[in-house]
């Protein structure tokens, strides 16, 4: 069995590497939805005329900015997949999915883990947040638990959406509602790093705790249901 | 199935009608017979509708989840299971829009507001439009395998990530608790015909939903079996067109 394991694990990393690599290459990311996410948020300050708004709002205003970029970089991820038919290979191949999955997950958590980090900082400065050296730890967690669940669930529906005519334009619709949860904690979570609203740091830990619940029950459930899922 | 004219057999029949009385005794019971509320008024009749529509919508997205496990880990992937799971699900989806709408109607005249975003209403929402994904899901093409698979497994999902939800939007509205006019939390009084109104219609309505996916499954069969035909007589005029 440790075979087996140590087996997957270098899938695993072949996989992520192999996402990073060509995301790398192609600065798809960089040029194309790091602007997208940007210009999300200067839109938001257009729609939300007032300065003191935007300020209590920024915490929601910035998930909500990494919710709508994800999704284009998840479809830009299996988009690399099912061009040649690479999914449909590694399938044919004998590659165990939920090594496979597991992969993906972290080729994607490393790029939206970039994004938010970028999105934090644009709220800093144009929606004039102010954070103590306690609020950017939480901020930090945060962003790391996040990211992990909406990683693991992006995969997981970004493989039932993938590819084929028709079907990514699915994609919002059933990943959204799923990614509620974390839309709800993480803007908790991160109003008590920003001081939202007068939120103290304390706050933010239940909201934590629900965003690791999401994490791992979509981790596991992923890594068993992503097989079926792609297997077409 | 026979040359027959509709999806109808005598067992269905009888349902039908057994159906029929029984919204019948509901309407007059719940219109004409039973009392108004104290501090409700007539809008109270509403609630003869209302909670039983969103009581079948439960019903019916647990019979979907059921239907889809039984699919996707019996040995036979007999397709029934999947009709059965899709016409549950459609079903539901239709009931769960009725109730929040007959939940709004109540809402503008109680309340004075459409909508409020208390937990209960959002996770209903929240339950609806991750259903109308379920559908979307059905309709994505290719072969009957390939859709009974993708919408078991997402019907599964839904059933973990729907309490996930829940248990979130609870948790939000708990930690901003307003000062609201809806108190959707507060009990009503019930007793005498307004309770056994209420039952009639959790029964009559239970009654109508399995009438309805019967009908629906047999549907969906003969869709499937239409577009099985189309494609026999395609490979047919295709193999024709080689021998000439």
């Amino acid at each position: 069995m440790s075979t087996n394991f140590r087996l997957r694990r270098q899938i695993t990393v072949a996989v992520a590497r192999k996402d990073l690599l060509i995301e790398w290459n192609s600065r798809i990311l960089v040029n194309q939805v790091a602007p997208f996410a940007a210009i999300v948020m200067v839109m938001f300050a257009f729609a939300l005329d007032n300065d003191g708004i935007l300020q209590q709002v920024a915490p929601g205003l910035v998930w909500l900015a990494t919710l709508f970029s994800m999704l284009v970089v998840i479809q830009r991820t299996f988009a690399v997949e099912s061009a040649d038919g690479a999914l449909d290979a590694l399938r044919v191949a004998g590659v165990d999915p939920g090594a496979l999955f597991v992969g993906k997950a972290l080729a994607l958590m490393v790029q939206l883990f970039a994004l938010e980090t970028l999105l934090v900082a644009t709220a800093v400065v144009l929606y004039g947040v102010e954070m103590s050296i306690a609020g950017l730890g939480m901020a930090f967690v945060t962003v790391i638990v996040a990211t992990i669940g909406l990683s693991f669930v992006g995969t997981l529906y970004g493989g039932l959406a993938a590819g084929a005519r028709g079907r990514e334009t699915l994609l919002p619709l059933l990943l959204l509602p799923v990614v509620a949860p974390v839309l709800i904690g993480a803007t908790r979570a991160t109003e008590a790093a920003f001081g939202s609203g007068g939120a103290s740091i304390s706050e933010g830990w239940p909201w934590i705790g629900l965003l690791a619940v999401f994490a791992v029950l979509f981790g596991v459930v992923g890594a068993v249901a992503f097989g079926p899922l792609i297997d077409e | 199935m026979t040359s027959r004219k509709s999806t109808g057999t005598s067992a269905t029949r009888w349902l039908g009608v057994v159906v029929l009385l029984m919204l019948t005794l509901l309407a007059l019971c719940g219109l004409v017979f039973s009392a108004e509320d104290v501090v409700q008024g007539s809008t109270v009749r509403l609630m003869y509708i209302h909670v039983p529509s969103i009581w079948v919508a439960y019903i019916a997205f647990v019979i979907t989840a059921l239907c889809s496990a039984t699919y996707l880990s019996s040995k036979s992937r007999s397709l029934v299971w999947d009709r059965v799971a899709g016409a549950s699900g459609e079903i539901g989806v239709i009931f769960v829009a009725l109730s929040l709408v007959t939940g709004s109607l109540w809402g503008r005249i109680t309340w004075g507001t459409y909508w409020v975003w208390d937990a209960r209403l959002t996770s209903t929402a929240f339950l609806f439009i991750t259903y109308i994904g379920y559908l979307a899901v059905r309709r994505l093409g290719g072969t009957h395998r390939q859709r009974a698979r993708r919408s078991g497994v997402l019907a599964l999902l839904a059933v973990i990530e729907i309490p996930l939800v829940h248990f979130s939007v609870k948790m939000w509205r708990s930690l901003h608790q307003d000062a609201s006019v809806a108190n959707t939390n507060a009990k009503v009084e019930l007793d005498g015909l307004m309770l056994f109104s209420l039952f009639l219609g959790v029964v009559s309505f239970t009654l109508l939903y399995a009438w309805l996916v019967l009908h629906r499954q047999r549907v969906l069969f003969l869709e499937d079996a239409v577009a099985d035909r189309g494609l026999d007589a395609a490979i047919l005029s295709r193999r024709d067109e080689a021998q000439v």
